[in-house]
């Protein structure tokens, strides 16, 4: 195993190359917007998956993965307006976890808005995670759009209160993609009602950005890349004109245009997941548009992670992927064509072998 | 006396064996017997999907389902090939064992042990279907 350990030792070389700010792509590409105030960026990191082994100790893999994005964010000139986490900060919900989580986020030099994702949720369904972090959904303007966070992880109350006899098993159960125990995430009626009252105070032209910790649409149910009521979250949003939905939990790069709606996922920073057509036995609805990302080389260990530079100035969004071991891609929004594309990648002459999934 | 119980037992042996002379045959198998094998088959992948979401194979709490749900994205189909990363080319099982000792922080299993075989199984019956394709990239 010598050239594993060698491989260990290039591991070592890319993560202290963080610290080399020449290394970032950080160049903000100001597009010349009539109201000036409407340009800003913000900065998306998502599933940081923080996991506890005993006492002291968590995994050092996915540690790694969010102290760089936390570094990395705050080396961002110029400055992003805002950071928002996309959820999954602990890895089965732990106080322990959350507080190691919310520990390194701390070190961001910017506002930090929180999305709720299932691992936080099940053991104690999202109760400490609001001592750090407020309420699980709630929305607020800035510089003409109006943000939503939605908490889109929720089940059904039976599979929730009373199919698991304890918390720790409820968490487990649901903290396994691919368990057939598990239960399609859900807005809820309660939450859809508090949506539709809080679009209602906002006009048709004003842009809408949505984060939400599952895709508001329906990829492939066998590993919740998935919203159950999906239809009806995108129904509240129909009437608007410029909407879009920014989604963690399946750590990867996927885009979609729904109607109206644009779709956008990120990254996660912990470990990247294969695309549902790579599994045989799977039927998957990944939009056609997505270029996917590159299959993940498992010997850089931060391959296939990253974090996002969301740039505003279109009033939609240009979602540039910082990916640590690998070549960045950037995703926009194309208003000749009406949908998010890939800057490089989107026509099939420009793909290249390793975004072959299989 | 001796003798007649000798021959009556070698009577005795030789009617099992006339009697029983289908299921002594090599190549020839009932519907029953292929029920049987294919259980025998399934509960070592059950094994192997029990370890494969284990907390408890690597020494860190990591499973190999975090990263691989439904055992995607190994390519069981692919092996043996050239690993570009270890220079050399490899049977799947080694690359197993390399996930257990790095993402896993774990020891390796012994490579024709009934772990290593079930993990194998798992992951070989999750792409039941796909076409061989040995040295794919
Ligand atoms: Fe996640
Ligand atoms: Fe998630």
């Amino acid at each position: 195993m010598e050239k594993s350990s060698l491989s260990r030792r290039d591991f070592l070389k890319s993560a202290g190359a963080l610290a080399t700010a020449g290394c970032l792509p950080l160049t903000t590409v100001e597009l010349a917007f009539a109201d000036q105030r409407k340009n800003f960026t913000f900065a998306y990191v998502s599933d940081s998956h923080i996991q506890h082994i005993k006492g002291s100790d968590f995994v050092r893999n996915w540690d790694r993965g969010l102290i760089r994005a936390v570094a990395e964010t705050n080396l961002l000139t110029p400055k992003p307006d805002f950071v928002v986490f996309g959820g999954d900060l602990a890895q089965l919900g732990k106080k322990s976890e959350l507080d190691h989580g919310a520990e390194m986020l701390a070190r961001l030099n910017n506002k930090v808005y929180c999305v709720m994702g299932e691992h936080d949720y099940y053991l104690d369904l999202g109760e400490y995670w609001s001592e750090l972090y407020g309420p699980h959904y709630y929305s607020w303007d800035h510089k003409g759009v109006h943000f939503v966070v939605l908490n889109s992880i929720l089940t059904y109350d039976k599979w929730t209160y009373e199919r698991w006899p304890t918390a720790e098993q409820r968490m487990n159960e649901m903290a396994g993609l691919d368990n057939p125990n598990g239960s399609p995430f859900m807005v809820g009626k309660k939450q859809l009602e508090w949506l539709r009252q809080d679009l209602a105070k906002v006009t048709k032209e004003t842009p809408v950005v949505v984060f939400s910790h599952s895709p508001i649409q329906k990829i492939y149910k066998g590993w919740n890349f998935w919203t159950e009521d999906a239809e009806q979250v995108q129904a509240l949003l129909r009437p608007l004109d410029d909407v879009t939905v920014i989604y963690g939990h399946v750590h990867q790069i996927q885009y979609n245009q729904i109607g109206n709606i644009s779709f956008h996922a990120v990254m996660a920073t912990a470990w990247p997941w294969p695309y549902p057509e790579s599994y045989a036995q799977a039927e998957s609805h990944l939009a056609r548009l997505t270029v996917p990302m590159n299959r993940a080389d498992p010997f850089f260990e931060r391959d296939a992670t990253g974090w996002q530079f969301v740039d505003m100035a279109s009033g939609r969004v240009a979602m540039k992927y910082n990916l640590y071991n690998n070549t960045n891609r950037v995703v926009a929004y194309n208003p000749k064509t009406g949908q998010p594309e890939d800057t490089a990648y989107q026509d099939s002459g420009q793909r290249v072998s390793p975004q072959v999934h299989y | 006396m001796h003798r007649k119980v000798a021959l009556l037992s070698l009577i005795v042996v030789v009617a099992i064996l006339i009697a029983g002379g289908i299921a002594l045959m090599a190549d020839e198998f009932t519907a029953k017997d292929q029920q049987r094998w294919q259980e025998e088959f399934m509960s070592v992948v059950q094994t192997g999907r029990e370890l494969w979401v284990s907390p408890e194979l690597g020494a860190n709490g990591v499973a190999c389902a975090q990263c691989h749900p439904n055992a995607a994205n190994t390519h069981p189909e692919t092996y043996p090939k050239f690993q570009q990363q270890l220079g050399r080319v490899i049977a799947l099982r080694e690359m197993i064992n390399w996930c257990l000792m790095n993402p896993l922080e774990g020891v390796p299993l012994k490579l024709d042990g009934p772990r290593m075989v079930a993990i194998e199984a798992y992951v070989a019956y999750e792409r039941r279907g796909v076409a061989m394709a040995p040295g794919k990239h």
